[in-house]
């Protein structure tokens, strides 16, 4: 095994720990986020962002690492992303949700992965067709929030940072 | 009315979703900032790129010269890299954790799933299957899931990644509330 594959392999483990811990790779968490019923999944994902988006720019800053900045390409993302809720609210798995489920003994998970398999072997064959379609309709590129609103990145991890208590606080008060 | 506790009854024993979650964001930096250092290239959190991968490696069994040939295979390049063994690692990690605090079950299937649709296996592996193949179209086209665009992409506040999760919610809460409101 490459340096890579074990690094991932470990990255993988604890990831999928903390997954477990945090209850979130069930297909009931996940249908009852989408059914604004429990709101797990969001304190969940949201800790995580909080926290990596402090450290991250923070190392990016210090020139420790790069970012990787997925591109603004308005057709792919607004179809795509459409097209994804759809399919994880009648899944009621996300990939990486998927895999994790079938570590704690959801066994049926492995219909959806198998699906999910399939569904990238589909879009493989396709792409040609996306490029020319809906990828094609208008990229912005690899854009970054803080310079397409003109703020410093520390203003806004600040407001992101207020914004994600004030929802916590919320949640908690509601019982949610 | 769907409660709550009857279906966290069984699967209370966790940590709270802010401590789990505040530490993968823990880990994310630490994924960063190692893949910088010995592989040269920081490499962030993401799953789905491995299912194009796992679909190419199927597809060479039967026939290599397509995958070859497929300008996508090629653009994501059919290997078994970092992400690869990271999305089998969440498997043992889930695993690990289960067994270790009692919360493992084999389940035939999601309790909440069988009181909509009934106890029909092939019924709910039709829909998943389903699900599952619009839910990986969707993130191809969108360039990644809740993980790569939900957690790596807003931790370095990609503009994408905004849009997609917001895309990503918005219409599965449309979609879950469509399946599963109704006879409550």
């Amino acid at each position: 095994m490459s340096i890579d594959q074990l690094l991932g392999l470990a990255t993988g483990v604890i990831f999928g720990f903390l997954l477990q811990k945090g209850r979130v790779l069930r297909y009931d968490k996940q249908v009852a986020a989408l059914l604004l019923k429990d709101m797990t999944i969001f304190k969940f994902m949201l800790s995580a962002i909080l926290v990596g988006m402090f450290g991250i720019l923070a190392l990016h800053e210090m020139g420790l690492i790069t970012l990787s900045l997925k591109a603004m390409n308005v057709g792919g993302v607004l179809v795509g992303g459409a097209l994804f809720g759809v399919g994880w609210a009648v899944m009621g798995y996300c990939p990486g949700t998927s895999i994790g489920a079938m570590g704690e003994g959801r066994w049926t998970a492995i219909f959806g992965i198998i699906g999910m398999v399939v569904g990238a072997g589909i879009y493989a064959q396709m792409y040609p067709f996306f490029k020319s379609t809906v990828l094609a309709w208008s990229d912005l590129g690899k854009i970054g929030l803080p310079e397409t609103i003109g703020v410093n990145h520390w203003v806004v991890a600040i407001v992101f940072a207020f914004i994600t208590l004030g929802m916590f606080r919320w949640f908690e008060k509601k019982g949610l | 009315m769907i409660n709550p506790e009857q279906i966290t009854a069984s699967y209370s024993k966790g940590w709270s979703p802010y401590l789990a979650g505040a530490l993968v964001g823990v880990l994310a930096i630490f994924s960063v900032y190692l893949t910088t250092i010995y592989m040269g290239k920081s490499t962030y959190l993401g799953a789905s790129t491995t299912f194009v991968r796992a679909a190419g490696l199927a597809v060479q069994i039967v026939d290599p010269s397509y995958v070859a040939e497929n300008t996508y295979y090629m653009k994501e390049k059919v290997v078994v890299d970092w992400q690869f063994l990271m999305v089998i690692g969440i498997f043992f990690g889930a695993l690990l954790s289960s067994k270790l605090d009692g919360s493992f079950k084999l389940e035939r299937l999601p309790p909440l799933w069988e009181k909509h649709f009934g106890s029909s296996v092939p019924k709910r592996a039709v829909f998943a299957f389903v699900g599952g193949i619009v839910a990986m179209i969707g993130a191809r086209l969108a360039d990644g899931c809740p993980s790569g665009h939900g957690l790596s992409g807003m931790m370095q506040l990609s503009v994408s990644s905004f849009v997609a999760l917001a895309m990503f919610f918005s219409f599965g809460v449309i979609v879950a509330n469509l399946l599963y409101r109704k006879g409550n």
